[in-house]
């Protein structure tokens, strides 16, 4: 039974979003950035379970699955490639990596 | 019925702000496992049990894992024993703790006080999407056993010979 509308739904995913799309944006530890697309990916899940649960299609679910599954790849490759990062230079601050010469 | 919704959906807001502004990554991994939770909890309320579950398992249990394992290879070193002991600090744990607290209580709730079927219960079940995930979207399945794959072998290959890279340069 969900008598909760859908909108709301899609407005907590929006403001969610907004909220990992500012920390993308003001932060320069990579780590950060990385979590707040990990909080991005989830926005977008609670928007494609929000639209399902309203048109009472199993297709919403399906495609957070697939969300987790990218966003599970996306993360494992994303924090080996910033272990490597912080082995060549140091830091993990995403300004500092703009040499570019290996 | 609709409180619960707003209860973790401002739960969720709250934490996500407070993991993104944090200027410690432990402290901002701690708030970024309430945000997964309670959005855990609003896709309970929104009638998706199973990936609630999904949510809880894969998110705030294998990638925050991760994302805590990264941080502690990182800071490890001799002075990453007194940020460690800063970091043993009752104060900090309060926030993340009257947050988790608050869901607690709210799935306490839902799971004890209310008649079975008033919140969470499913319009679309789990063997539904069961059944469409292995019948006409079973091509994303095996796309999404093909990109794992490939995130094994990438992060294999990424994390592994270290020290004979840093030996050459």
């Amino acid at each position: 039974m969900t008598n909760i509308p859908a909108d709301y739904g899609l407005f907590l995913a929006a403001l969610l979003f907004a909220v990992g799309f500012v920390g993308v944006l003001a932060r320069r530890n990579i780590i950060f950035i990385l979590l707040s697309i990990e909080i991005m990916l989830n926005a977008a899940g609670l928007a494609f379970i929000a639209a399902g649960s309203q048109w009472g299609q199993p297709d919403g679910q399906i495609m957070f699955i697939f969300i987790l599954v990218t966003a599970a790849a996306e993360v494992s490759v994303g924090l080996a490639l910033v272990l490597q990062l912080f082995h060549h230079i140091q830091t993990v601050d995403s300004d500092a990596a703009n040499s570019m010469r290996g | 019925m609709i409180a619960f919704f707003y209860i973790s959906a401002a739960v969720a807001l709250i934490s996500s702000v407070l993991a993104i502004s944090r200027a410690n990554a432990v402290h901002a991994l701690l708030y970024a496992i309430v945000s997964l939770l309670s959005v855990a909890l609003v896709l309970f309320v929104l009638g998706a049990p199973f990936a609630a579950a999904l949510e809880v398992i894969i998110y705030a249990g294998a990638i925050m894992v991760l994302f805590v394992f990264v941080v502690m290879m990182i800071n490890s070193g001799p002075e990453a024993t007194k940020q460690e002991r800063l970091w043993i600090n009752l104060r900090i744990w309060i926030g993340p703790s009257v947050l988790t607290a608050i869901l607690t209580v709210e799935l306490l709730y839902i799971m004890l006080l209310l008649p079975s079927h008033s919140v969470g219960h499913p319009d679309v079940g789990p063997k539904a999407v069961g059944v469409a995930l292995l019948g006409p979207y079973v091509l994303g399945v095996e796309l999404s056993s093909l990109l794992l794959m490939a995130g094994l072998v990438g992060a294999y290959h990424l994390g592994k010979h270290e020290e004979k890279r840093t030996g050459t340069s």
